[in-house]
Order: structure tokens, then sequence, then C-alpha cells
């Protein structure tokens, strides 16, 4: 029979068993749960302050495999692969010829001549035209690898309850592989959260297993299956963008304006202009290094003092989503509109408004003044807001 | 070169209102030392391990008004500031059911519904009605209180901003804040619902900290005082901080520091010292003297003007006034380390309870508006109550790392306990208390003392000798309608400045009082400021 439901994750079964409020989202076509009870709060501090456990199975996976691994991720992103070590994660965007973001993800080098790369979306096409002539395989593996993103300062405390090694010495974009209640699992030291965290990586069909595993042992360090409604809360504090939302793909985009460059994205670290030979957008991108970008991705700090007047004037108190909130905002200076912001939110715990946004040069500079637009009982006002530095939280354990 | 002991300014107690004020103080470049009696910081918001493993926040458990202006200020985040979620309060019954408040707003009105489909809807009236009442006076909270009788311009403007609010609101709700501020807290109640264990809760949030009963005229303004809280929705500064209330005070403190204020701890002040009518500085009880320009007290009144200061510096009927100042303590505290959750029958849980969703928030011991007032019976005489008012929270349920992993800690508010005990405290009646709280609790949680591996009274004597409150009251003096705004602490005298000039007082007995809210500190540095110095 004609199935026409979306798939669901390998962990489903103990997902949708805790989900109170039916709150479920479409994520790359699997149904992930949005928010496990009915007000956040609890899911978002599980991330800050316990052990915040996440399903995010739905990310695209590929093992890339072969003599040529390193070379094709070399050449198709902008990290330096040839130098990363077995065991390393490494963050990294990849560029359309023109230096413009396709989509972001990360590398994981499992073995010398085996990698996986996460994405947000389908890849595949663009990875197999860019390995032509090479000697290597690239295979899709998102539905085979179920995936658990556990993030929170209490995490390294329950992983070790559980795994057969500690996890202790694992660094900050690492990876190890390991086992949890003799499930063979990768865990790399990586996370969407700006928290102490893993992902811990395993095949689909052990996925309960490892779910059941770690939510006993954390029942006494504060476990909470958490949403992804939540974790998007976490990753703006954290600074980090999401596609579709923050940026739009170059290979999506319809007009150019739509398109954004790893620099404008704020992604200058990951832009590797010395490593050798070619890779895709490299020339485009060297000359914008060298021209500077005309567009930056930054944090925005609402002066709260500000806002309480503007809703003041209407006699109430200052009202803000519990969650983040994924519509462009005009950000203006003077009356000139130079930018905008792509997600904002609450943040309960800076207890400030928050937004990622876009700025002209020279408006990008951290400390320049600008208003971004906010909305009082049905009325577009701009409240004052602040230029500050990414991240806008990182505690000091994040990469300890 | 200045001598190392002179200063610009002079906090004595390093509580979090010192705490506060020492920050403002020192942001504004002014040279700032914070003396505190005790080896640690914090004064009636600390957090201590009494038995290894176990943190208690010992006397203050929850936040609920801390300014978030001083949070932004002070960039308490970054000093590790967290404000957990306090999600619930469940009210165990007599009768062996419950009445629970949830987070979510169809939840609690499902389960109040199960008790009285009339309350369900009184509910959301009510709190209606409270919350725009409370937005009404909120305005009031930063403001420095205008004397009535003064005819300065600043008092006269804030007079006139005072009345602006006034007629900001509607004639029915100035009928309502009128009514509110004269009416008890059972008469208010009773107006509107008909569930006791409703009753019982919402009056106790009324209670706490006073030493008056829910049919006290009076009580129903206490409750207006704690939806202010509320009103700031998003915003959410109500909760239980991480690392309990030392939590709070560690962050701000760790903020001085950032901003270079000096803090002492073991800096018992013995006096200040007075120098042609103004205040200069202090004398330590180990004898070192300090200098300064100005000198400011987070200590409470009666310290504060009565001990610290010669009485020959200050006015008489200042003195009398602050002698009359109401700090009789009525609660004390039970802090108890657990080898697991008590089991509550009315909704039990299952496994180590870890799931337990009632024991993520507060467990009130308030099953009607008489057990409560039969509770201030006791207490009107100088009698620990029988059966207590107990307001529990379990924080390692909310921060897990309070207790050893699969352990717990429980903080047990509890009112009444008189401070005028008759025939006095001593460690039997210390223990008393303790025995009236477990049993109180073992009614409705069976098992609670098989949990117990160490517990901690705490009497009004003993937050009035360790936290240094005279009186043991926990907001430095009763919030009671005489005792605020422009008469907080004594009529003229509610600016932050005193009579003697170059002396400050910025704590809870000063304006807009108790909590851990940190206005007072805040307020006091702004207008020692404002003075210039």
């Amino acid at each position: 029979m004609l199935n026409l439901n979306l798939k669901t994750t390998p962990f489903h079964e103990r997902t949708s068993a805790l989900c109170q409020p039916q709150n479920w989202r479409k994520w790359a076509g699997y149904f992930v749960v949005g928010s496990y009870e009915h007000v956040l709060d609890r899911e978002y501090w599980a991330i800050r302050n316990s052990a915040a456990l996440i399903d995010v199975s739905p990310l695209i996976k590929y093992v890339i495999k072969g003599k040529d691994a390193a070379a094709l991720l070399h050449r198709v992103t902008t990290r330096d692969v040839h130098k990363m070590k077995v065991g390393q994660v490494a963050y990294t965007g990849w560029c359309d010829e023109e230096g413009k973001m396709i989509d972001d993800g990360t590398i994981s080098r499992l073995e010398e001549q085996t990698f996986r790369l996460t994405a947000a979306e389908p890849n595949l096409r663009w990875l197999m035209m860019n390995a032509v002539g090479m000697d290597v395989s690239i295979t899709e593996v998102t539905d085979d690898v179920a995936a658990l993103s556990f993030q929170g300062p209490n995490t390294r405390k329950v992983l070790n309850k559980v795994t057969e090694k500690p996890v202790d010495e694992l660094k900050y974009f690492r990876l190890m592989t390991n086992k949890i209640n003799g499930v063979e699992v990768t865990i790399s030291r990586t996370g969407y959260t700006g928290d102490l965290g893993y992902e811990i990586w395993m095949n689909a069909k052990d996925a309960l297993k490892v779910w059941d595993a770690l939510m006993e042992a954390g029942s006494d360090y504060g476990i909470t299956p958490v949403g992804i409604l939540a974790m998007d809360m976490a990753r703006v504090e954290a600074g980090l963008f999401m596609l579709d939302v923050d940026y739009t793909s170059a290979s999506h985009a319809w007009i150019e304006s739509q398109k954004s460059s790893p620099f404008e994205l704020g992604l200058d670290w990951t832009v590797a202009l010395d490593k050798p030979g070619y890779f895709v957008g490299r020339r485009a991108l060297e000359k914008e290094k060298r021209e500077g970008s005309a567009w930056k991705m930054v944090g925005l700090a609402v002066d709260w003092v500000g806002m309480e007047k503007l809703f003041g004037k209407v006699g109430l108190p200052p009202q803000i989503p519990g969650s983040a909130i994924r519509a462009s905002l005009p950000v203006m200076v003077g009356n000139v509109q130079v930018g905008y912001a792509s997600t904002s939110t609450w943040s309960p715990l800076l207890k400030t408004y928050i937004a990622l946004a876009h700025l002209q040069k020279p408006y990008y500079e951290i400390g320049t003044d600008v208003r971004m637009e906010i909305t009082v009982e049905h009325h577009r006002q701009h409240a004052p807001a602040k230029v500050v530095r990414l991240p806008f939280y990182e505690p000091e354990w994040k990469k300890k | 070169m200045t001598s190392p002991n002179t200063y610009d300014a002079i906090i004595i107690g390093g509580g979090h209102n010192g705490l506060v004020a020492g920050a403002y103080l020192a942001r504004a470049g002014k040279k700032v030392v914070v003396l505190e009696r005790r080896p640690i910081v914090g004064g009636a918001a600390v957090t201590e391990e009494i038995f290894p493993g176990y943190k208690f926040t010992e006397f203050s458990y929850v936040v609920s008004l801390l300014r978030p202006e001083i949070i932004r200020d002070l960039e308490l985040p970054k000093h590790g500031l967290k404000i957990l979620p306090l999600p619930s309060t469940f009210t165990p019954m007599e009768n062996g059911d419950y009445l629970a408040a949830w987070d979510d707003h169809d939840l609690t009105r499902r389960e109040l519904y199960r008790h009285s489909p009339k309350d369900a809807e009184a509910y959301d009236e009510y709190a209606r009605v409270m919350a725009r009442a409370a937005k009404a006076i909120k305005p009031i909270i930063n403001l420095i209180p205008p004397d009535p009788s003064s005819m300065s311009i600043r008092d006269l403007m804030g007079l006139l901003k005072v009345g602006q609010y006034a007629a900001s609101l509607s004639e029915k709700e100035l009928y309502m804040v009128a009514k509110l501020a004269t009416q008890s807290s059972a008469d208010l109640l009773e107006e509107w619902f008909e569930t006791d264990a409703l009753k019982g809760t919402k009056a106790a949030s009324g209670i706490i900290g006073t030493y008056l009963g829910p049919r006290s005229p009076g009580t129903a303004y206490v409750l207006l005082h704690h939806y202010m809280g509320e009103i700031d929705g998003a915003f959410r500064a109500w909760g239980f901080a991480k690392n309990g209330s030392g939590g709070v005070s560690g962050s701000i403190f760790n903020a001085t520091k950032a901003l270079g204020v000096e803090v002492r701890v073991n800096a018992s002040v013995q006096q200040v010292k007075v120098k042609g009518g103004r205040a200069v500085g202090v004398i330590l009880e180990n004898g070192d003297e300090l200098d300064s320009k100005v000198v400011m007290s987070a200590a409470d009144p009666k310290r504060t003007f009565l001990q610290f200061v010669e009485q020959k510096h200050l006015p008489d009927d200042f003195v009398t006034s602050i002698q009359n100042f109401r700090t009789r303590g009525s609660s004390g505290k039970v802090n108890i380390a657990l080898s697991k959750l008590p089991n509550f029958t009315a909704l039990p849980y299952t496994g180590n309870g870890a799931n337990s969703v009632l024991h993520r928030g507060a467990v009130s011991i308030s099953p009607s508006i008489d057990y409560i007032e039969r509770a201030y019976d006791d207490a009107k005489y100088g009698q620990i109550s029988k059966r207590p008012y107990i307001d529990m929270i379990f924080p390692s349920m909310i921060d897990p790392d309070m207790a050893p992993p699969g352990h717990h800690v429980m903080s047990c508010f509890v009112q009444y306990a008189p401070y005028d005990l008759e025939g006095g405290w001593t460690d039997q009646r210390r223990d008393e208390l303790g025995e009236a709280v477990i049993a109180t609790i073992e009614q409705y949680a069976p098992n609670i003392r098989e949990c117990i591996v160490g517990m901690q009274v705490i009497s009004p004597k003993d937050i009035e000798r360790i936290a240094g409150i005279t009186g043991g009251n926990i907001f430095h003096g009763e919030l009671l309608l005489h005792q605020i705004f422009f008469l907080r602490p004594t009529p003229q005298w509610a600016d932050f400045r005193t009579p003697l000039k170059g002396y400050y007082f910025g704590a809870s007995g000063a304006h807009p009082g108790g909590g851990v809210m940190g206005a007072p500190g805040m307020l006091a540095a702004k207008e020692i400021l404002k003075d210039g110095f």
C-alpha cells in the first residue's frame, strides 16, 4: 500500500512515547520531536545545565571511501583535509565556483581512507561531479546510521558510566570508537549547542539499546530528552547558523543576492586559503579575502530598556515568543535598512533578546548601534540593538 | 599614595544587596570594599554543604524578583548565574487526593476542573485581575519612594509619577488595588474560589515572612507582590538558581571581583566612625580601622542604626521609629539530605523517582485556609505550629549537582516558628520544630523518615545568629502596608539616605523590600552616586 507518511527515525519507538504535546517537526523527510514537553524551559535548561538527549538521525550522512577520499573532500570543501588526522572532525562549508556556500556540515576522518560527511541537504550529485576520475566511493548512509546529540555539562559523566572506554581524553572535535550496552558506536566531541557535548553515531538497528542505556545511566544526572525547538534556541546563543534559515544554498538561490560566502557567514577560520592545490571556489574566495566582504553575519543584542519603552507606550510589558523565530527582521540605521536578522530568540540564560543578523559593511563592526524590527501590538517598531561578537554564550567547559 | 585602608565607599554586609551595591559603585569607578562578618559571602543567600556532598540552599531558596537590569548590568550569566525552571506546585490534600498547578495552562485548567469547574474558570479571571493590579503598581518598585510630606522638587516629581500611574488605572482597577491593599488574603480568595486546597495554597504566599495569618487584613497585598514576578512572562526571573541561592550571590561576587571590588570576609564591623556629623569609616571588631568617603549598610535596619551607630548621632524620633520597625521572624527552615525521594501517596512515583514530575516543582502543605490560620493560632501565642505550613522543593531534581548522584536534597520553608517562642529557643525546641515538619510531611509521604540521611533545622534565632538578621525575619522586616514604600524603613528616610550624612542604607529593610531582588542595593548605590563624592 502506498505510504505517504514521513519517515520515522530509529528512535521513534522511544521518542513518540515521550512526546507529550505531539509536537513533531519535519526534518529532511523525517519526523522528529519539536518538543517533548508543553513548555520548552526544561528542555532548554537540560542543554545548559545537565544532559540533553537529542535525536539528530535525519542529518544527511555520506561515507566517502577510497584512495582519493581525502583528495575529494580537499577539493570540495574549504578545509585542508590532507592535514586532518584519523579521529579528527572538522566543521566546514562548501562552495560553488563563485565561492558561495552550498551547504555546511562536519567531516570525520574515520580511517586513513574513510570519511563521514554530514550535510543539511542531499549533496550526492555535487560530490559525484567533483569525483570524476577519482578512486573513491560515495555512499549515503542516512538511514543506516542513527545519531544522537548528547549535550550539556553533565554528558561526560553520563557517558563514562555507559561506555566501555572512558571519554575523558576525547578532545573537542575529535572522535573515538567505543561501545555502549554492547553496541559499537562512534563518539565525536561535537554538537550544535555551544556547550560541552557529544554526538553518538551507531548502526540504526542498535539505536534503541544505546538510547535505553543513556536514559538509565543519566537519570541521576538530569538527563532529559530534548526536541529540536530547544536546540534551536541554544544554537543561536552559540552563534551557529542553519541552512535555509540563516542562508540560502547557492544551488537553490534564485538571485545572486540570496547567496552567501563563507566569509560573509563568519567562517573565515574554516577557509584554508593556504592549503595546497585547487578547491572549488578558491579564486573567488581569494579575491573576497583581498577586497573584504560586503556583508557579515554578526550577533545582535536587543536593548531591553529600549524594548520596554516601545511596549510601554501601548501599556504592555515586552512580549517575546518562547522559542526561536525564523523570520527575517529588517535592521536599520537611521531610516536606512542595513541588513536583516534571520533568526532571533529570547535567551533564557542571558536574559537578553538576541539575533543572528546579516549586516552590510561597515555596520557589521562590533559595537555598532542599530535598530531591529519588532512588532508591538500589530505595529512595526524598531528596537535599539548592538552588534556583538559571536558566540553570545561560550561556557569555559565547551572545549575543556 | 592612599593608605590601603582608605576607600571611596565601605559596604557593611556581603549579602546579595551589599555585593550588588559594591558592584554598581565600582562600575562608576569607585574604590570599594565589602565587609562580611562570616567566612563566606552571600548573607541569607548562601549554599553550604552541612553534610558533605549535599548542598543546602540554607535560607532563601528560590529567586523570584531578582531585577533583570542587575542581571544585565553586572553580566551575571557570564559570572555563572543560571535560573532554572521550577515548573509546578503540588498540594497534597488531607483526603488523599492532590491539587497541582503545572507549567502548562491547559494542564492546570484540566487539573482544577477535576476539583471544581467553577474554580477552573475563575482561576483565569483571577490571574488576569491580579496581573493587571500588579502591573499597575510594578513601576513603583524602581522608583525612589517620594516623601508625601516633603515639598522638595524630587519628592514632588516622584509623587507626580506615582499619581500618573494611579491615574492611568481604570476605575475598576483602582478599586481592585485599594481592596487588595486592605483585605485579608482569605477574604479575597473566598470571593473567587471554592476549592480549599487552592485557597490554602494561594493564601500561603500571602503570609510568607509575615507574622500574620491568612485572615489578617493586609495579607492580600503580599499576594499581589508575588504576581509582580509573573508579569515579565518570557522573562522568567522566577525559579531556582543553579547551586541554590549561593549561586546567585556567587555570580554577583564574581561580578564584583571582575569590577575590582575588594571583598573581605571574617570582617565584622563594630562601629561606624563619625567625624563632624559625617560617617567617615568603620572600626572592625578586630580593632582595624577603615576610612572612606561614604559608608553603606546592607545589614538589617536595627543593626544598621541601633548597633553600628552611636545613638547620639541620630535623632530620637528616628531611633524610636527604627526600634518600632517590626522584624519578628515567623518562619524557619528545615534542610534535609535524602538517600531517596519521599514518595507522596497522592501521586506515587515508580523506579527511583527521577521522572517524578511533582518533585521537579514545589510541594506545598497548605490543604486549606483554616489549616494555615490554625498554624498561625499556635504562633500568635508563642508556640511552634503543630501542623505548620510547609513549602518544599527538591533542589537536586532541578539541579542534579546539588547532591551525590542518585541522592537528593530537600528544602522545607516552615511557617510558623515564632522568634519570640514562649520559653525561648533551645536545642530541644529546635528539634521539636524539625519533628513537627517531619510528622507533617509523613502524613502525605509516609516513607520520609527512611529517606533522611541528615537534617538541619533553622529557627528564626538561628537565622539571626548565622545570617545576622535581627529578629530572624526573612525580609529584614515584615512586608506590611505600614512598612513599605515611603514608610520603609521609616518615614522621611525611604530614599536610602539616613539622618547621618555619608551613611546610607541599602538592604531588604529598605524599599522595595526583601526577596533575592537586589533592588535595594542597586537603588542605594545609584543614590550614593547621585549625591556625588
